[in-house]
């Protein structure tokens, strides 16, 4: 199908964006990479007046060294998200969990600013930024403003960006730079005491087919002592209106030996708080199941 | 409207756009270059797939004005001088292809993915394709072209006599 018309703006730097946006009105769009608001605007879910298109910015593509953080420019694409040294050196969860974001083309058009201000509950980037503990840098007439990863999921498909804003760079904090990947060197053993001081992450996602959305996504962050796990994140994908943290998980960790046995008893508390929606996909009470076997997954791995 | 100033397959044009107009339509209805093929409606099937500076993208979720002063190569653009790409070229030899509706986006792909890695292994290549739908082959034959493809693009393989005469279509 054909989108219904609208004017389009292309601005060359942020400032031009916001006053763009704001003589725009309220019927106007910000077009990230568009993979989501171009489909959703050929099916004709949204007709906007105005379509602002932030691809002629060049300084938000940056990803830069923020000393204890890396500082993501909103328009970087995925594709270079994932490659980025920085980001595979200090922010390796990021890196897993946004290679497998749609496909090969979707990932070269589509960026991380453009994911997270969409705020698809199903999306594979919001459980991440929550388990990483982001922070949202809002540009917007008043100057920029700052929100945590907690506060910028509002509801579906809801932000707290203002009618008036547009996010322009996310803040990942280093952490989590083992590779992720690991798995313990026993099949099936929980002995793995021995291995763990420091940052972990690994990035679950279930989904029926390559390139489909997520059923449920677990994204883990575990920090570990001499085999004790101190400090633990656990954001989710697919489990209600928003993306969401898993704290009952998170406080059920803490203080806890790595085994698999203790993961698996801390990963029980991952549905409360949620509302797992039920669609042609699966139903609500599959997916609280998914999200406590994929829970202990993600965990394990991450410590492993 | 919105001016336009795109090179395509080596071409460069300048035209006046709605700025609504798909990329796959201004390469179809504009340009006449109908290799490129819209498949689905939903971004989900990559047969529009085509080349934006360089990065395989799907011309049914790009505007036409964003492309300004950019470079698109479609699938009519990858022969040189008369001989079929290498891509194309395993896509016959290997009978990668039963209906043909998604080859023009799978081989704008596998090149993408060739670019990218050029000696991939099965699974690689099956990543690498996944946001391309074909629904006759089962994918087998288009696995074994890309690998095929690979091997004939290796610096020192020399090219071989093409099989296929240039004109005559895959």
């Amino acid at each position: 199908m054909i989108p219904a018309p609208f004017d389009y703006v292309r601005p060359g730097s942020v400032d031009e964006a916001v006053r763009a946006l704001s003589e725009a009105g309220e019927d106007a769009k910000i077009l990230a990479g568009g993979q989501s608001l171009i489909p959703v605007l050929r099916l004709r879910l949204a007709a906007p007046s105005t379509l602002i298109d932030l691809g002629g910015i060049p300084e938000l593509r940056r990803i830069r060294d923020d000393g204890d953080r890396v500082a993501i420019g909103a328009m970087a694409p995925h594709h270079e998200v994932m490659r980025d040294d920085l980001v595979n050196e200090h922010v390796a969860l990021l890196a897993q969990a946004t290679a497998t974001v749609a496909d090969n083309q979707v990932r070269h058009r589509g960026t991380l600013g453009g994911a997270l201000a969409h705020a698809d509950p199903a999306g594979d980037l919001g459980g991440v930024a929550l388990a990483l503990e982001a922070e949202f840098v809002i540009t917007g007439p008043g100057g920029q403003r700052t929100v945590s990863a907690d506060d910028f999921f509002v509801d579906y498909f809801t932000t707290a960006l203002g009618e008036d804003e547009i996010l322009t760079e996310v803040r990942f904090p280093k952490r989590a730079s083992r590779n992720p990947a690991r798995v313990p060197a026993r099949p099936g053993s929980s002995d793995m005491s021995s291995r763990h001081t420091g940052w972990g992450s690994h990035y679950e996602k279930f989904n029926r087919t390559a390139q489909s959305w997520s059923m449920v996504a677990i994204a883990a962050a575990v920090r570990t002592e001499g085999g004790t796990i101190a400090e633990a994140r656990v954001g989710l994908s697919n489990m209600g209106a928003t993306p969401l943290r898993a704290r009952g998980v998170e406080e059920a960790l803490v203080g806890r030996p790595v085994t698999a046995e203790a993961v698996r008893a801390a990963a029980e508390r991952v549905t409360e708080g949620t509302a797992a929606p039920s669609d042609a996909d699966a139903a609500s009470d599959y997916r609280e199941h998914l999200a406590r076997v994929l829970t202990g997954r993600a965990v394990l791995a991450a410590v492993g | 409207m919105a001016q336009v100033r795109v090179t395509v397959d080596g071409v460069q044009y300048v035209d006046e756009v709605e700025p609504r107009m798909l990329l796959v339509y201004y390469l179809r209805e504009r340009l006449g270059k109908t290799g490129t093929v819209v498949g689905c409606d939903t971004s989900n099937c990559g047969a529009c797939t085509v080349a934006l500076n360089g990065r395989s993208v799907k011309s049914c979720a790009v505007l036409a004005v964003q492309v300004d002063g950019g470079e698109v190569t479609t699938i009519e653009g990858l022969a040189r001088d008369g001989q079929l790409h290498p891509v194309q070229k395993a896509f016959t030899e290997c009978h990668a292809l039963q209906c043909g509706f998604c080859t023009p986006g799978m081989i704008m792909q596998a090149v993408d993915l060739l670019g990218d890695n050029p000696d991939p292994d099965e699974r690689e290549v099956r990543e690498g394709i996944e946001g391309n739908l074909c629904r006759c082959t089962g994918y087998q034959n288009i696995v074994r072209a890309v690998q095929s493809a690979a091997q004939a693009m290796k610096p020192g393989v020399p090219a071989e006599t093409p099989a296929t005469a240039a004109g005559v279509t895959p």
